[in-house]
């Protein structure tokens, strides 16, 4: 089948749905790749590149006749006229929000998997492109922030005298959130982040940032892994606390946002008026209405001098990075669709990660979903881990231990007492050479356990010392005995040495 | 002033010894070791000679010289496959020269009277006893190595009962044979428990499996070396005790070594049946398995030119299927392309500790990319492809996660970290322990079936 990857149009979006590392994968799998002249000049990718890596270009047009279809944005309605009938559309759609789009594409009898309907399970995450985007998101909105912030972010004592670390609120610790919070605080700010999901305080933690609470008990989990809305209670606290840190803090950068529903507005025009002249807002929610009463959605202004960043392609700003990220969630997306890895796909609803993307097939609306329940809430009790034994964990119990010791110790004084002491000289020697024994072999090399147990076995040949002191005794079988015993510890003594030796040679750097 | 020379020399020996041993900490002091050990008992040997009661050189050269030229014709021919055959086998001629030994100390012994009679009598009598059940439990390690007895763990009815009546029995024959001093009946009662002892190591190593090798090796290895220290007890011999002494304690420490990499007590070795056992259950769990996925020769070979990181995990199929040499080229090639290859080794990986080692060894593996399981199970996660070559066991997940499962608590290496396992085996068998192994079900494990030589073979040629 033919894969096409067009130039993008919407809203002069600079990123591109495939990069030469994801056609070399489709060409690999089978498929044959056409590409739109230009389609990559604006993520700052040459059409040679392209080409090289198996793709042929096209002209205009000629890439919408392609049996699959790959898009960054929602197609036009004039592109949608251009997919052939019956072809695979793959690319961000927005379906709860584009009902009208998703009609039009159905009508086409055109196959459609949305890239922003990938089920929130492990295993999908190779193909999460949301994911992919708010990591960039996350990303671009410190570096925004920090160029219309008129300070340093890291502290610094310098002859020129001492500057403040600049003071960075994260509000949400999604993808994009906890990107931020990495950002930031690589670059030396001192970043606090609040979540209304408590089981996130680890990972927030992780990314190096304190995490702030509000003193009220409630779940928000809603094990899909996305926050729900809160109650009025616990909103005016948040409220309260946020008011607080606007007071403090130089940024604060909102991530919150509701799946399918208005973002909370959670930066009143107070807090705005609270911060510090120079302070910057970067509203990632501004698509959605925003966090802050004050946002203009893709604009940046300034009010109460404050600066509200409201831009709504933080992805599209870093192109290169957001096409490499988003193609190989698609690539990822072939190895799902092409298992055969024969230039064919196939949408199986037995997968449910499949499932949960398409949302068109041969004519039919298949949006919404049937639900998938993932997120472990930390109300479910986790699953205790099964305890398994270590014999290490079994100790002797010390009664029984000392009670042996002790055993051993009178039953040695009474052999003693009466045994010649001959005998105690030999026992002395033999219970030293143990002890000696002991402290050698621990040393010994895992990996020379083998030769040990050679070297052994040639020096146990020792025993040829008893077999000759008798083989000279004179009466016959004695001497008989005394002969084949030293017959075969000598072998042991010679075999032992000899492959030993052999062995160690073998052990070359 | 000869009693002094022969005296001080076996002091030397035994010091020689000790630092043959402690030679072996690594790789590079190890050379060396042997040859400190090869002078030692060149010394014992002259010493002993020296000794004025020995006089019939005639036989002793002729003896010397025939098992002299036998062991080092066997050395030089072994291959290192058959390492845990030829180890057994020089276990049972110690156990059966110590039987010799203490039987002519019982018929040309000075007359002794007393305490020390009775002292004498119990060496004897333990020495002997021990060399019996080393004899007869090498020789039947070694067939059930060689594959001539089965290596599966015979079960006698009874079978823990009847060891015991019969160690109780020897216990009594003993208290006779020692108060018996020189009587007549002393001979069949040292006969009788010979014999006895003669089955006690047979049917004691018949009944623990082949999976167990390792830890039945190290065990005999043990007791080859108290039967040499018995024998100078009762030689009043304190070479051989020292070197008893050392070759038993270090045997016993391997075997201590050995039953915790298998997280199971010496006593539940010992007592044998394991895998019989495993079968049973693995029988019952066979449902839940999954789906496999198999790969091809080449798709392993693209998989590891675009790794970065590659662990080789060998176990006892690699062994059987003589592939390290192929494994080695391999490695070479891979090298060759800036991967980074390594080998994690279990400690009861193969029939014998340290079997591995001396495999990749003879293969011209550098042993400073040949790690133990402590060593390279935490690298797992950030490597590309891991080789699972004829192991089982000891990558099995359920040791961690089942405790119903027969090795459960075994430590094992934690293969199923890495991005992608690749599992050779010749067919889908349980392993030794007679477990199902979920590794194979894994959504990152590809298997490859057939003989892992002939598998390597190809997988070099692709790469």
């Amino acid at each position: 089948m033919q894969i096409g990857i067009p130039t993008e149009t919407a809203d002069n979006d600079k990123r591109v749905s495939g990069t030469p590392t994801s056609v070399g994968q489709f060409i690999k799998f089978g498929f044959s790749v056409v590409v739109e002249k230009g389609a990559g000049a604006k993520a700052s990718i040459d059409d040679a590149l392209y080409e090289q890596a198996g793709a042929s270009l096209v002209e205009g047009d000629d890439v919408w006749q392609s049996d699959i279809i790959l898009k960054v944005n929602e197609p036009s309605d004039e592109e949608v006229n251009k997919i052939k009938e019956g072809a695979t559309l793959i690319s961000f759609i927005w379906p709860a929000k584009n009902e009208e789009l998703m009609n039009k594409l159905n009508a086409r009898k055109i196959n459609v998997l949305a890239m922003d309907a990938v089920p929130r399970i492990s295993r999908a995450q190779a193909v999460d492109a949301l994911s992919s985007m708010a990591g960039i998101t996350g990303y671009r909105a410190v570096i925004e922030a920090s160029h219309e912030f008129g300070r340093f972010f890291v502290g610094q004592i310098t002859a020129a005298g001492k500057v403040k670390p600049a003071k960075v609120l994260v509000i949400g610790a999604g993808v994009a959130g906890l990107a931020a919070i990495g950002t930031a605080n690589s670059l030396g700010a001192i970043v606090r982040a609040f979540d209304t999901r408590p089981e996130v305080k680890e990972q927030i933690e992780s990314m190096g940032a304190e995490f702030l609470e509000v003193d009220l008990e409630e779940e928000s989990g809603s094990g899909d892994g996305y926050a729900q809305v809160m109650s009025e209670e616990y909103i005016k606290a948040e409220m309260a606390l946020f008011l607080e840190q606007a007071k403090e803090v130089d940024i604060i950068i909102s991530t919150a946002a509701i799946p399918g529903k208005p973002a909370p507005k959670l930066i009143e025009e107070e807090m705005v008026e609270a911060m510090a002249t120079g302070s910057v807002i970067v509203d990632l929610a501004a698509a959605s209405g925003g966090n802050c009463e004050l946002t203009v959605a893709g604009e940046m202004v300034e009010k109460h001098g404050v600066k509200i960043i409201g831009y709504t392609d933080f992805a599209s700003r870093l192109p290169g990075q957001a096409s490499l990220m988003y193609g190989n969630n698609i690539a990822n997306l072939f190895k799902l669709l092409s298992k055969e890895k024969n230039g064919e796909i196939d949408i199986n609803f037995e997968d449910e990660v499949l499932r949960g993307m398409t949302v068109c097939k041969e004519g039919e609306i298949t949006y919404p979903p049937p639900p998938i329940k993932v997120s472990a809430a930390p109300s479910k009790p986790a699953a205790a881990p099964a305890k398994i034994e270590r014999l290490e964990d079994k100790k002797m119990s010390p009664v029984v231990k000392n009670s042996l010791i002790g055993a051993g110790a009178l039953l040695f004084l009474w052999v003693g007492s009466v045994a010649p002491l001959e005998f105690l000289t030999h026992m002395t020697v033999f219970v030293l050479s143990v002890i000696v024994g002991y402290h050698i072999i621990w040393n010994v090399t895992a990996a020379l356990h083998t030769p040990l147990m050679s070297v052994t076995n040639a020096i146990s040949g020792i025993i040829v010392v008893g077999a000759l002191l008798q083989i000279s005794s004179g009466q016959f079988w004695i001497v008989v005995v005394a002969f084949i015993a030293t017959l075969i510890a000598t072998i042991n003594i010679a075999g032992g040495f000899y492959v030993t030796r052999r062995m160690l040679e073998m052990f070359r750097k | 002033m000869l009693e002094g020379f022969i005296a001080a020399a076996y002091i030397v020996s035994a010091i020689l010894f000790i630092m043959s041993l402690a030679g072996l900490s690594n790789q590079e002091s190890a050379r060396p070791g042997v040859y400190y050990g090869m002078i030692g008992m060149a010394l014992a040997l002259v010493a002993t000679i020296a000794n004025p009661a020995v006089d019939s050189y005639l036989p002793i050269i002729i003896a010397m010289a025939i098992g002299g030229a036998i062991g080092i014709t066997v050395a030089h021919r072994v291959a290192m496959t058959e390492m845990p055959e030829l180890v057994a086998i020089l276990h049972s001629f110690v156990g059966l020269a110590a039987v010799m030994v203490g039987f002519n100390t019982h018929f040309d012994h000075n007359e002794l009277v007393g305490a020390a009679q009775k002292v004498h009598s119990t060496e004897i009598y333990l020495g002997v006893f021990i060399g019996a059940i080393t004899f007869t439990g090498s020789v039947i390690a070694f067939m059930k190595l060689r594959g001539s007895v089965t290596s599966a763990p015979l079960t006698l009815p009874h079978r823990h009962l009847l060891n015991l009546a019969l160690v109780i029995a020897c216990i009594l024959m003993m208290f006779y044979y020692v108060a018996a001093g020189h009587g007549a009946g002393t001979v069949v009662a040292l006969v009788v428990m010979t014999l006895i002892a003669f089955f006690i190591g047979w049917h004691m190593i018949m009944a623990i499996g082949g999976a167990d090798m390792p830890v039945v090796i190290s065990m005999l290895n043990s007791y080859s070396g108290w039967a040499a220290a018995a024998a100078g007890f009762m030689l009043g011999n304190d070479l051989l005790i020292v070197t008893g002494a050392l070759v038993g304690s270090s045997g016993a420490i391997l075997s201590y070594i050995m039953c915790r990499a298998m997280n199971r007590s010496f006593i539940s070795v010992i007592a044998g049946g394991f895998g019989s056992d495993g079968a049973v259950i693995a029988g019952g769990e066979e449902e839940e398995q999954g789906e496999i996925q198999e790969v091809t020769a080449e798709e392993v070979a693209e998989m590891l030119r675009e790794s970065d990181e590659v662990i080789i995990t060998p176990g006892y199929g690699m062994a059987v299927a003589q592939a390290q040499h192929t494994v080695h080229e391999i490695l070479v090639k891979l090298r060759e392309k800036g991967v980074n290859v390594r080998f994690a080794i279990h400690p009861v990986a193969g029939r014998l500790p340290g079997h591995m080692d001396v495999l990749l060894a003879e293969a011209k593996v550098p042993y400073d990319v040949v790690l133990e399981m402590d060593e390279i199970d935490d690298d797992f996660p950030q490597t590309q492809t891991v080789l699972v070559i004829g192991a089982n066991d000891t990558v099995n997940p359920s040791a961690n996660t089942d405790p119903n499962s027969p090795i459960a608590g075994m430590p094992v290496l934690s293969v199923w970290n890495a991005e992608n396992v690749v599992v050779f085996k010749r067919s889908m068998n349980a392993g030794y322990a007679g477990v199902q192994n979920p590794l194979f079900f894994h959504d990152n494990t590809h298997m490859i079936f057939g003989d892992a030589k002939d598998t390597c073979d190809k997988i070099l040629q692709a790469i």
